[in-house]
């Protein structure tokens, strides 16, 4: 099979496994030209494995890579035309900054000329011009980063690959590179796949997320698509902060009727868009806590809104988590910081159903 | 307020000791001990080897001569006799120093290659390589010695300078390749993947990138080699041949052979020069023996 010319990187049928453990169950990935393509996923779900494997550093037990359209399945990591950043930096420790720049450019036998102008383009580009004649040890964190990320620049190569570039550093430092890293891409146009656990690195980066679990991708889509239509309860449950609400209960009645008994309340699913028809059942209703609107308890009936009692107020800064109960579902709800709730105090919910997912509980896939 | 104690002094800065405490007064008595244990032979032995053979006949063992003299050390350099020849213990420090520098140096060279592919370049039956040569390093020697004097001999090179070598080397790849293998594994992984994606390969990651961040496992497998062979007896003995005995059998040799009346004092000074080698390295290096050391059990 030959791939798309228009794709970058892709992988087919990609599987590996170390003895009886599989990291990677038969993986499909196709990842356009310039595309950023965030991988998000666990601890220990096999992200740096599949990295690994584009790479060229680890063989996979079946399955293939090409990259610009080349199957280079066998070959070394220096001919897939890839750079590398990895998260512990990993640079070379008896080398200055210059060297290890160079490092790579010196073996492929390249130029010193030409050499000495690429380090320099890349230097002034990651402003690591006053550290080059240093050693890594004499380098904050932050700028061993970016030695890492100039390492793999000057190779001056299609596809870059980040494991994890930014989870040693700390928050403020990670925030700063992020924004380094976003604009480097919008400079550069190459293809970016980036390794993170992070959400919100996956949000502000990606052109498309790969969810993955278990060595497989659960859902591949762009931000908004994955945050706003989680293609099943895991992923829905995985992207967000504060996660998203997930109420078990029935559906009674189908298509447009159909209607969600939670506890001994009814809510129609009239203005949700379903994936599936809808139909009788048990299912899970994943509502994001942004997506509840609370009214004190208001004394005239209002038909749209649903009874429930503050259990717990958790003050987060520039909005509040309040977290309720209807019946004995617990679930929270976010509002702005002004708005005042007492536990025990009994508020009027209304969920925004058009935001919503619902669940089919036994599959766990949206409906 | 800042707190103040019983007394009235207001804690700051570093914690004032207290002087003499339990625990100090035993682990100084311990080492006083220890550092008598070992030093009090050593005086004897530089003291003897100071006086002439009259004042050790006459004075005191354990008392330093009035007129120290340098002559007993010239002659076990220079003209002490073994059972054959009498040309000093000179013969065989040369002799140590050439089985000594070519088995450590070879002897390190294969070991740090194969720890570096043990660690780095699994190929099939890696693990089951490295569990044999773990065994392999628990083996008496007793056990190969002949088989060796056959393989030797067979080879055509028993009792010369590479029979010796080629033993020393074989005896001490086992262990240092277990310490190589060790501290190359402990590296971090990413290091040696950056490289590959860099392009290098084999010889370039072990030259370029390991080994000049191996600084202290080197250092404690030249001083292991180095300290191990010189103060070899028993291959030497075995394999060398009689021109080729290192400086232990030579001294040996000096201290038996009976020609006349013995002489302490060339016996003593004999001995020291035999030991100062080990000595001086070990005193030296030792600050970097106990940071190799230390850089290979934890992470380098
Ligand atoms: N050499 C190995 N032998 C056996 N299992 C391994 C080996 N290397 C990795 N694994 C397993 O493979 C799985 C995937 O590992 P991988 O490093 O790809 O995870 P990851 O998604 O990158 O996690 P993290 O976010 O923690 O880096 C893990 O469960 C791990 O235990
Ligand atoms: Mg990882």
């Amino acid at each position: 099979m030959k791939a798309n010319s228009t794709t970058s990187v892709s992988v087919r049928g990609l599987a590996l496994s170390y003895g009886a453990v599989q990291v990677l169950k038969a993986l499909d990935l196709d990842i356009a030209d310039g595309e950023f393509l965030v991988l998000l996923g666990p601890s220990g779900c096999g992200k740096s494995t599949l990295l690994n494997c584009i790479a060229g550093l680890l063989e996979p037990s079946h399955g293939q890579v090409f990259i610009k359209g080349k199957n280079v399945t066998w070959e070394e990591p220096k001919d897939r035309g890839i750079g590398m950043v990895f998260q512990s930096y990993a640079l070379y420790p008896q080398m200055t900054v210059e060297r290890n720049l160079s490092f790579g450019l010196r073996v492929s036998g390249l130029a010193k000329d030409e050499i000495e102008k690429r380090v320099k383009r890349v230097g002034d580009m990651l402003q690591l011009g006053d550290l080059l004649q240093r050693k890594p040890s004499a380098l904050s964190g932050g700028q061993r980063q970016r030695v890492a990320i100039g390492r793999a620049l000057v190779r001056e190569v299609d596809v870059f690959l980040f494991d994890e570039p930014l989870s040693n550093l700390d928050a403020k430092l990670r925030a700063e590179l992020r924004v380094e890293i976003k604009r480097l891409h919008q400079r550069l146009a190459n293809t970016m796949i980036y390794v993170t656990h992070d959400q919100i690195e996956a949000m502000t980066l990606a052109d498309r997320i790969a969810v993955m679990k278990g060595g497989t991708i659960q859902q591949l889509d762009a931000p908004q698509t994955i945050y706003n239509k989680p293609k099943n309860l895991y992923v829905a449950g995985f992207i967000g902060s504060p996660s998203m609400n997930f109420l078990k209960g029935k559906i009674e009645g189908a298509g447009a009727k159909a209607v969600f008994h939670l506890g001994g309340q009814k809510i129609p699913l009239k203005d949700y868009v379903p994936d599936a028809p809808l139909k009788a059942g048990a299912a899970v209703l994943g509502v994001r806590p942004e997506h509840i609107q609370l009214d004190m308890a208001a004394t005239k009936a209002n038909s749209d809104a649903y009874k429930a009692v503050v259990d717990l107020v958790e003050p987060m800064g520039s909005d509040s988590l309040v977290w309720l109960k209807i019946d004995d579902t617990l679930f929270s709800a976010r509002v702005e910081s002004n708005q005042h709730f007492d536990p025990g105090q009994k508020v009027d919910v209304r969920f925004r159903i058009n935001l919503a997912s619902v669940f089919d509980e036994a599959t766990g896939d949206r409906l | 307020m800042s707190h103040t104690t019983a007394i009235g002094i207001v804690p700051t800065g570093p914690k004032p000791k207290k002087l003499i405490s339990v625990e100090r007064v035993i682990v100084y008595s311990v080492l006083l001990l220890c550092a008598v244990f070992f030093l009090f032979p050593l005086y004897i032995m530089v003291i003897t080897s100071l006086k002439d053979i009259e004042a050790i006949r006459s004075g005191n063992i354990f008392i330093p001569t009035m007129t120290p003299t340098f002559s007993a050390w010239g002659k076990a350099w220079n003209s002490a006799c073994t059972g054959l020849y009498c040309e000093g213990i000179k013969v065989g420090f040369w002799n140590s120093v050439r089985i000594t520098f070519p088995s450590t140096i070879v002897s390190i060279a294969i070991a740090s290659i194969t720890g570096y592919s043990l660690a780095n370049w699994p190929f099939k039956f890696s693990e089951a390589f490295f569990t044999v040569l773990l065994v392999s390093s628990f083996i008496p020697y007793v056990v190969m010695l002949y088989p060796l004097v056959l393989i030797t001999r067979w080879l055509g090179i028993y009792s010369t300078l590479p029979a010796v070598v080629l033993v020393h080397t074989i005896f001490g790849l086992p262990i240092l390749t277990l310490l190589f293998r060790n501290y190359f594994a402990s590296l971090p992984q990413e290091l040696f993947k950056a490289a590959r994606v860099d392009g290098a390969g084999y010889w370039r990651i072990f030259f370029q990138v390991f080994v000049p961040m191996s600084a202290p496992i080197f250092t404690v497998a030249v001083i292991l080699q180095i300290t191990g062979i010189w103060n070899d007896f028993l291959f030497g003995v075995i394999y060398a041949g009689p021109t080729n005995y290192p400086m232990t059998v030579q001294l040996n040799n000096i201290v038996n052979s009976v020609q006349g009346g013995k002489e302490y004092n060339v016996d003593m000074a004999a001995t020291i020069l035999t030991g100062i080698v080990p000595l001086a390295i070990y005193f030296f290096s030792g600050k970097y023996f106990v940071r190799g050391i230390a850089a290979g059990a934890v992470k380098g």
